[in-house]
């Protein structure tokens, strides 16, 4: 294969922005992880099988070079599209130009869309979304869709996620090229940090700080590292990005590469993501194809080798020192700091390292400027933060919202509220590290340094809502329980503090704690954290923290009443069964607290106010008349 | 062949990454996907062609979570435990599944060798929630009652064929 040039490229994405306008009809069928679940490759086959068994020209690529078609309007595009972030409703069909997305679409109705939707122009209404009687056609007029703002989910659910060209047409690597051939190392990095990006992993540190340090460090091996190790559970934006978007980044990470001087870089995507794993790997072997990965990429003179690691199933590795242990072969055990990664990362050089949604921001940055970006957000927090939205609400699913939007406007507009009419309790925020949220957060503008203010974070960004019949000590216990696993075991407090924790949070769920237990459990918890060796044990406490200050009464239902509303359903009374009782005043007198009324054979009652339910009543009744209820 | 596991497959799995010591993992994940665990025979081999301790196989192979070192059964089941799955009750569908395959104390095989139970932090499908997944086939929006059919259908099949 010739080498590809600059000149080459232009050309190839000139052709296949010409090939994208031209096509008619399009079908695009969502294969990300939940309508895949959902069946929605069979849909795949069968709509392209009988699609072509009518006569259609079935086109499953985007044409390259002069391969254009003579079907003319007879034609139609199938393509598996990236997660469209709405998985309560899959498996979702879309259908272009006209915009109409079809939910819970089942291989039964596939004959229909076919007749009505797509040899003809008609909307079929029983599939489409309905919200209050009203059932909308069009896929941006959807609530859920239409108060979002999607930047970097923008092309996720819109195109084929496995083709370069369609990526190519949609102005992919425009960045990659701005930033290989008409800006120096310096004004890469100083565009990022114009821009205000900051880390999306959590910590959020800025971005472009991060890249210039690598940049100033003496020449040499030089690393980028993606971290995709996306291991919050209730979080998966960034699996979502990999599946649906994978060359957005890759060109983050070649635009990273310019600017700090590195020819080599990994991505460490968790064992439990397989399909990502697959994307990425389809998508590196097409740039490397296409000359865009490779040694002396488009004849510059840059080289840059991309490779694909899997994790195995140990969440400390998306802490940073961590990860580049795991990728050189090793326990992923975080080591103590300084030196930072930037100084001393993977085989102990200088290393880039930033998450997905991080990394696929960079090419939009590049491509449309850093005051573009800062148009949009909050001012320390610029752009827009995905978000994943589960739990008890009633939209699950993928959500990206300017930085700054309330939590009311995301899980009451967006999200569609509470499932089943519940009430609103709280909501988790940043996974097992972060806290949780109430009633009186709900105004509070989202971003990096609100939540900090209030013992929250964002973190990877997973919102987990909570209904009123949660008990948030079983939910501190459960995230206790999950850090507690996941404790590598390197140092004392973590190991130890977090074990100790637990072990009192399942005894406060089991109703056997004291009061003293939650002064143990504050004292541990501002221990870890003060002395723990990495994010994990120093955020661990986090959940427990949050749900004493909050939640104390729930602490105390358990550990005074013995009694919790939610874990043990609602309080059991004392009743006298007025069919048995023969009113001979028996219980009446053998009551301490005076609970009982009741004249001399008539029917007794028991005062549940007063009643203390010691059960003298019950032992003293000869009729067996008296039960707990 | 030593418990149906080829040191000839073992070997070639470990060359094709020039047998170097950062691919450990690679390899380690390339043998179990094959065998569905690592036996101490494969694991001193690794350590032999990679020249490393077996000591230092070990101690990767134990700290992550999936890597097994017991025999494990022709279908695994993956209970998602994530906070979205657990608070969309996935705990009930464990029990239903132990209660099922009468799996006692720290017994992650059933008997018959067909199913292995374990579970699993976060399969990042939050929105399917609480999803389980067999041999990675993904089953969304579970409940125990369409576990348990789940199971009977698959032991149907099984005995069927058999």
């Amino acid at each position: 294969m010739p080498e590809m040039t600059r000149e080459m490229l232009q050309a190839r994405r000139a052709n296949a922005k010409k090939a994208l306008a031209g096509q008619k009809k399009q079908i695009l069928i969502c294969a990300g992880t939940g309508c895949i679940a959902g069946g929605s490759l069979k849909i795949y086959d069968y709509m392209k099988e009988e699609c072509a068994r009518r006569g259609l020209c079935v086109h499953v690529n985007l044409m390259e070079e002069e391969g254009e078609c003579s079907c003319g309007d007879n034609s139609v595009s199938m393509k598996k599209s990236g997660c469209h972030g709405f998985c309560e409703m899959g498996p979702l069909m879309q259908i272009e130009p006209e915009g109409i997305l079809y939910t819970h679409v089942k291989l039964e109705d596939c004959d229909e869309i076919i007749e009505k939707s797509i040899l003809g122009d008609e909307v079929i209404e029983r599939l489409l979304y309905t919200l209050d009687g009203v059932a909308y056609a069009k896929h941006d007029e959807i609530p859920f869709y239409h108060k979002q703002h999607r930047v970097v989910l923008a092309n996720c659910g819109t195109t084929d996620a496995e083709d370069l060209n369609e990526y190519l047409a949609r102005d992919g690597y425009v960045a990659f090229e701005k930033a290989l051939f008409d800006m120096t190392d310096e004004e890469i990095c100083k565009e990022i940090m114009d821009s205000g990006l900051r880390g999306r992993g959590g910590g959020g540190f800025p971005a472009g700080r991060k890249w210039d340090s690598v940049r100033k460090q003496p020449k040499g091996k030089k690393y980028v590292v993606c971290n995709g190790d996306e291991g919050d559970p209730g979080a998966f934006m960034d699996r979502s990005i990999m599946e649906g978007n994978p060359h957005s980044v890759i060109e983050g990470m070649l635009i990273a590469a310019c600017a700090a001087g590195s020819d080599e870089g990994y991505i460490y995507v968790r064992a439990e993501y397989p399909l990502a794993v697959t994307r990425l790997k389809v998508a590196i072997a097409k740039a490397e194809q296409a000359g865009l990965l490779g040694d002396n990429i488009l004849g510059s003179g840059f080289s840059f080798h991309l490779h694909v690691n899997r994790g195995a199933g140990a969440f400390v590795c998306g802490e940073g020192s961590a990860l580049t242990a795991s990728i050189e072969g090793n326990r992923g055990m975080p080591r103590v700091k300084p030196p930072r990664t930037v100084e001393h990362g993977l085989w102990a050089q200088p290393t880039v390292l930033n998450n997905v949604e991080t990394f696929s921001a960079v090419p939009l940055i590049v491509r449309n400027g850093a005051d573009w970006f800062k148009s949009i957000g909050t001012e320390g927090t610029p752009g827009t933060k995905a978000f994943a939205l589960t739990g008890n609400v009633v939209n699950t699913g993928l959500i990206e919202v300017p930085m700054g939007t309330t939590l009311r406007e995301v899980i009451f507009n967006i999200g569609g509220g509470i499932k089943d009419g519940k009430k609103f309790k709280a909501v988790q925020i940043g996974g097992p590290s972060g806290g949780c949220l109430t009633e009186e957060h709900l105004d509070m503008p989202m971003d990096f340094d609100s939540l900090k203010k209030v013992g929250a974070m964002i973190g990877s960004g997973g919102l987990v809502v909570m209904d009123e019949d949660t008990c948030m000590v079983e939910v501190a216990r459960f995230f206790m329980n999950f850090t507690q696993n996941e404790s590598c075991g390197k140092c004392v407090p973590c190991r130890e503090g977090t074990r100790r924790m637990l072990e009192i949070l399942e005894r406060i769920v089991k109703n056997e704690g004291t009061l003293e237990d939650l002064d143990l459990l504050e004292e541990l918890a501002s221990t870890i954290t003060e002395t723990a060796l990495c994010g994990l044990g120093q955020s661990a406490c986090k959940p427990v923290i949050s749900t004493l200050k909050h939640f104390r009464n729930e602490y105390l239902a358990h550990v005074v009443d013995k009694h919790c509303p939610h874990c043990n359903g609602a309080p059991k009374v004392l009743k006298i069964d007025p069919d048995k009782c023969k009113g001979c005043t028996k219980c009446k007198r053998n009551c301490p607290m005076d609970a009982i009324t009741g004249e001399v054979k008539q029917v007794h009652v028991i005062d549940t106010e007063k009643c203390i339910k010691c059960g003298a009543c019950i032992k003293g009744c000869p009729f067996g008349a008296i039960a707990e209820v | 062949m030593a418990n149906g596991i080829s040191m000839e497959r073992v070997e070639a799995i470990i060359d094709s990454y020039g047998a170097q010591r950062s691919n450990l993992i690679a390899i380690m994940q390339d043998i179990q996907a094959e065998y569905k665990y690592l036996s101490p025979q494969v694991l001193e081999k690794i350590a032999e062609k990679l020249n490393i301790g077996v000591a230092k196989v070990y101690s990767v192979a134990t700290f992550y979570e999936n890597f097994s070192l017991e025999a494990k059964g022709k279908y695994i089941i993956k209970v998602c435990d994530g906070t979205a799955c657990h608070v969309r009750k996935s705990q009930p569908i464990y029990n239903a599944i132990r209660e099922h395959l009468k799996l006692e104390g720290k017994q992650k095989t059933s008997a018959d060798g067909l199913f292995t139970l374990e579970t699993v932090s976060c399969l990042g499908a939050c929105g399917l929630a609480p999803v389980v997944t067999i041999n990675d086939q993904v089953h969304s929006k579970m409940t125990p009652e369409a576990m348990v059919a789940l199971l009977e259908q698959i032991e149907k099949e099984e005995a069927d064929n058999a």
